[in-house]
């Protein structure tokens, strides 16, 4: 919003003339941040690489996933299974592919049910105030006592097990996160001058919220979301650790661990493959995530 | 109105009850969430008709849901919890003989971090932008996107399988044997402590680094205080508070990866229990853990708070 501002600014004040020093359009903007920012690029570059791969993973997998060879038990890597081979002779290669398929899903759908909960209520209670905010705030402190995966396995425990049950158990841990950001953001937006301004020019409720308050005050949950892909990736890979998550025959990371573990004596190179995805995944949300921080807030520094 | 470290505590004090009653409402209403008849959902899909209708009575899935509450948690409050839907032990006494287990996981495992983290953070701060600062931040940002229990894996593979150095799975009780309990907790408290160390060193840094760029430690600078004076006198005393907020917070955080780090090492603390009871619908008991981990996590809050009031008046009189 600013940059249009600035653009009309400087096109208004001197018109004629200006021409050549307009800034790029915005639309160019995003990639000129991205070649300035190396670590923002590798990490969106191997993202998306991820999501083709979980998206044409039935075309590019050397061997179909659950497909067993009992003659070729726990290989080690070789020209044929480049990864080698799980306890049932499945191409770990394949199941990892497919695996990254389930870690996605897992993650955004924690996370999306986290901001579908945590935003609106967020900014209801910071928006209404009053009681309904002590009210509200107490409900959010009461939920983030929990150590979040405690939560989630209790809750998977209630729902049933299963990845996507989990993974509504960890956005329901997620929300009060949200939520609280989103109530301290919607304080500072809706004392501000604009807001004034609407009001005075008799804008409604719903018009605020949506046009005002939100707009202005979702930039830190942006940057809080993109984190949040990599706690919700390494939750999932732990609850399938557990067996509470993705259940087998289907393929997820952390169950592939937990086999691998099982026959860590036998065969320890199993144990790299999945871990480092887990890992390189977690690691590329996060450096995406503060990659944004910065972006955002110009005034604060790279961690 | 009382000032002061104990006006505060009471305060506090006054302020964790809505907390809690949330807290437990939580943990009371994970039975509602389950699809279908609860009682029918924990009784299993071979279970008698008389089998239901005890587990009716057990939870009096009869009575209203509010008066079921108030039921409940008079008697969580008198410790009785319930009992184990399989081995009928008091829940109670199953959490307290698991409890130490992981209560000793997480202390060791936030003593540890503490230990690096702290001058991790205070080595990149002073020595800023330099490649010591560098690996440092770089390192740091593995150590929160790492998996908790595949780093625990690698470490039994090395340490245990390989070299033989340490016990590769199980738990000594910490009453019996303090040292060799100390000592099958190492590689599972290693395996824990990596987020900690990652997020006390990133904090400390940037904490650090504010105080030492304020306008007063700059004046002490002008006056000539050496830099060893300065970080040790002011920036640390300064950033004290922070440190011990951070450590506190990662309590929570660390009880939820302890959940599977006790898978790995087989270690029988409360994190494997309530796995165990989820996969199995043992509800009492996952009811019961997730009970006394809120309640702890709430009192080590509560300790953080007065801990920071007792050594920093500012924060006593800010309440």
């Amino acid at each position: 919003m600013t940059d249009t501002n600035m653009t009309a600014m400087t096109q208004s004040a001197a018109a004629p003339a200006a021409k050549a020093t307009l800034p790029p359009p915005v639309r160019f903007r995003f990639w000129a941040w991205l070649w300035g920012d190396k670590r923002a690029l590798i990490s969106l570059a191997y993202l998306s690489v991820l999501v083709l791969a979980a998206i044409f993973a039935p075309l590019i997998v050397p061997y179909a996933p659950n497909k067993q060879n009992l003659m070729d038990l726990l290989a080690p890597p070789s020209g044929a299974h480049w990864l080698g081979t799980d306890d049932l002779g499945r191409d770990t290669l394949s199941r990892l592919i497919y695996g990254s398929y389930n870690a996605l899903y897992a993650a955004s759908l924690a996370v999306g049910i986290g901001v579908a909960i945590g935003v609106p209520l967020g900014v209801f209670i910071g928006f209404v105030g009053g009681w309904i905010d002590q009210v509200g705030s107490r409900i959010i402190d009461g939920v983030l006592a929990f150590p979040p995966l405690v939560l989630a396995v209790a809750v998977t425990g209630a729902l049933g097990i299963g990845l996507t049950n989990a993974m509504i158990a960890v956005g329901f841990a997620f929300a009060p996160v949200l939520a609280r950001t989103m109530r301290a953001q919607t304080l500072v937006v809706k004392n501000a001058l604009y807001v004034e301004a609407a009001v005075g020019f008799g804008a409604s409720r719903l018009h605020l919220i949506l046009r005002h308050i939100l707009p202005n005050a979702i930039q830190p949950v942006i940057v809080e979301v993109t984190l949040m892909l990599a706690v919700a990736l390494l939750a999932e890979a732990g609850l399938s650790f557990l067996s509470l998550g993705v259940q087998p025959p289907e393929s997820s990371w952390g169950g592939m661990l937990a086999r691998a573990y099982h026959y860590v004596e036998v065969a320890p190179e199993q144990m790299y493959a999945p871990g480092f995805a887990i890992l390189f995944t977690a690691l590329a949300f996060n450096t995406l995530g503060e990659s944004i921080r910065v972006l955002l807030d110009p005034t604060i520094k790279r961690r | 109105m009382m000032y002061g470290v104990p006006g505060m505590v009471a305060q506090r004090l006054m302020q964790l009850v809505p907390v809690m009653i949330v807290a437990t409402f939580v943990v009371f209403s994970l039975v509602y969430m389950m699809p279908g008849d609860p009682a029918m959902m924990i009784a299993g899909d071979y279970a008698t008709a008389e089998r239901i209708a005890e587990i009716r009575q057990i939870y009096g899935f009869d009575r209203p849901m509010l008066v079921q509450y108030f039921f409940w948690l008079g008697n969580a409050l008198q410790g009785d919890l319930g009992h184990s839907l399989f081995s009928n032990e008091s829940v109670l006494r199953l959490i307290l003989s698991r409890l130490p287990h992981t209560v000793l996981l997480v202390l060791y495992a936030l003593v540890l971090g503490a230990a690096l983290g702290i001058p991790l953070g205070i080595l990149a701060a002073t020595r800023q932008g330099t490649t010591l600062d560098k690996i440092i931040t770089s390192v740091a940002s593995l150590g929160v996107a790492v998996p908790n229990f595949w780093l625990g894996i690698i470490l039994v593979t090395l340490f245990s399988l390989g070299y033989r150095w340490f016990p590769a799975t199980g738990a000594v009780s910490v009453f019996e044997k303090p040292l060799e309990a100390l000592y099958y907790a190492t590689l599972p408290a290693v395996a824990l402590s990596t987020g900690v160390v990652a997020v006390l060193a990133r904090q400390v840094r940037s904490a650090l680094l504010e105080v030492l760029g304020s306008q007063y430690i700059r004046t002490l600078r002008a006056k000539g205080l050496g830099s060893g004076a300065i970080l040790w006198k002011h920036g640390l005393r300064n950033v004290a508070a922070t440190m011990l907020t951070i450590a506190g917070l990662q309590v929570n955080r660390l009880f939820s990866s302890a959940v599977i780090i006790e898978a790995v090492f087989a270690i029988p603390g409360v994190g494997n229990l309530i796995s165990y009871s989820a996969l199995n619908k043992d509800f009492p008991v996952v009811q019961g853990v997730a009970l006394v981990l809120v309640l702890v996590v709430i009192l080590t809050n509560l300790l953080v708070d007065v801990l920071n009031a007792t050594f920093d008046p500012r924060v006593a009189a800010s309440t």
